[in-house]
């Protein structure tokens, strides 16, 4: 949910990185991390398994810039991908304002990116918002590997109701930062129409 | 879609910060910050030097949300406190509707004197936040300063 301070002036909205297990959701925050300056970024928090998979969220807050004297903050956070953590997948999506559905391209994967994305919509709708309505944008990530499903295809199987498609390889950094992008806009867009 | 956004005033920012200075003060305590739920900070008071309030802010509504799964896994509705100590420093959490009281303290003070502490102030604060909510609901969500924002607004943040 969007929390405006006229106080402090900012304006801090919250978007979650949503997906399949190893589809990339902690490499897009690790890069955006990485390249992001000091002054515009906390810490990164990453509560990880001792294998390094994501155990219940990774959390890192950036500050994008000024507008109409507000300053805009941006909270990211990314679920964990794996089938049986969905209890705490429920509980990211509370108060969110902006998804992310990064999809793994790989052939062998596109019935778990099938998956996560009806898992996507019924979570949201047990916190009772609808997938149809949110700020969304659609994430296809590991284009660098050589067993991808064609955009195309990849696109008319995941793609729910026009939303921004972005090619990524989240490692390299490639189409990171335009997704966190059409998403933020979406998001601040939302907020005006409101 | 999205829930509408909470838009607090200055005057009622400056409510919530007396009363968290009271707090503070009361419970000899270091640090006390009210968080919503969904872990957004929404204000501070203390001794906060390099604490890294904003991580906190989430991981306390995280820590909050999962003990709260797991209370509605044993036939609870929730835990309304939770409290960590450690060998010097230690948290208390309690919650209040929407809201979370985050009390951070050391040896100065101790987990009864807090909860004590924050137990009295735990009214005037969710009245506070009710009067939030109506002021935003009045004023339907959000003011025309974020309607006037532009494309072109939204696209300088990128540059």
């Amino acid at each position: 949910m969007t929390f405006i301070n006229y106080a402090s002036r900012e304006i801090n909205c919250k978007i979650v990185y949503y997906g399949p297990g190893l589809c990339g959701k902690t490499t897009n925050l690790q890069y955006i991390f990485d390249s992001t300056a000091p002054a515009s970024k906390g810490k990164l928090i990453s509560l990880a398994t001792e294998t390094d998979r994501t155990l219940f969220f990774d959390f890192m807050p950036l500050e994008l810039g000024t507008v109409r004297g507000f300053k805009t903050r941006f909270h990211l956070y990314t679920v964990p991908g794996q089938v049986f953590y969905d209890a705490s997948r429920k509980l990211i999506l509370k108060g969110v304002d902006g998804v992310v559905f990064v999809a793994d391209s790989q052939e062998e994967r596109m019935d778990a990116n099938i998956e996560s994305l009806y898992n996507l919509e019924e979570n949201l709708k047990s916190q009772g918002y609808d997938l149809m309505s949110i700020p969304y944008v659609l994430q296809l990530n590991k284009r660098d590997l050589p067993n991808v499903i064609p955009i195309e295809d990849l696109t008319s199987e995941l793609q729910k109701k026009g939303e921004p498609v972005l090619e990524a390889i989240a490692a390299t950094g490639v189409g990171v930062f335009d997704t966190l992008k059409a998403v933020a806009k979406l998001v601040l867009t939302e907020l005006r129409r409101s | 879609m999205a829930d509408s956004p909470i838009v607090i005033r200055e005057q009622q920012y400056h409510q919530i910060k007396a009363v968290l200075a009271k707090l503070r003060l009361d419970s000899s305590a270091r640090v006390a910050f009210l968080v919503d739920k969904d872990g957004q900070q929404i204000a501070v008071h203390g001794e906060v030097g390099n604490l890294d309030t904003t991580s906190l802010a989430s991981l306390a509504a995280g820590n909050v949300a999962a003990t709260g799964g797991m209370a509605q896994l044993i036939g609870e509705k929730e835990f309304p406190t939770l409290s960590h100590e450690g060998e010097r420093e230690s948290i208390h959490i309690c919650v209040i509707g929407r809201l979370l009281l985050v009390v951070v303290f050391d040896e100065r003070s101790s987990l009864g004197l807090v909860k004590l502490r924050v137990k009295q102030v735990t009214q005037e604060l969710a009245r506070i936040f009710d009067d939030v909510l109506r002021e935003t609901n009045r004023r339907d969500g959000v003011d025309s300063l974020f309607a006037e924002i532009t494309d072109e607004d939204i696209d300088s943040l990128f540059k």
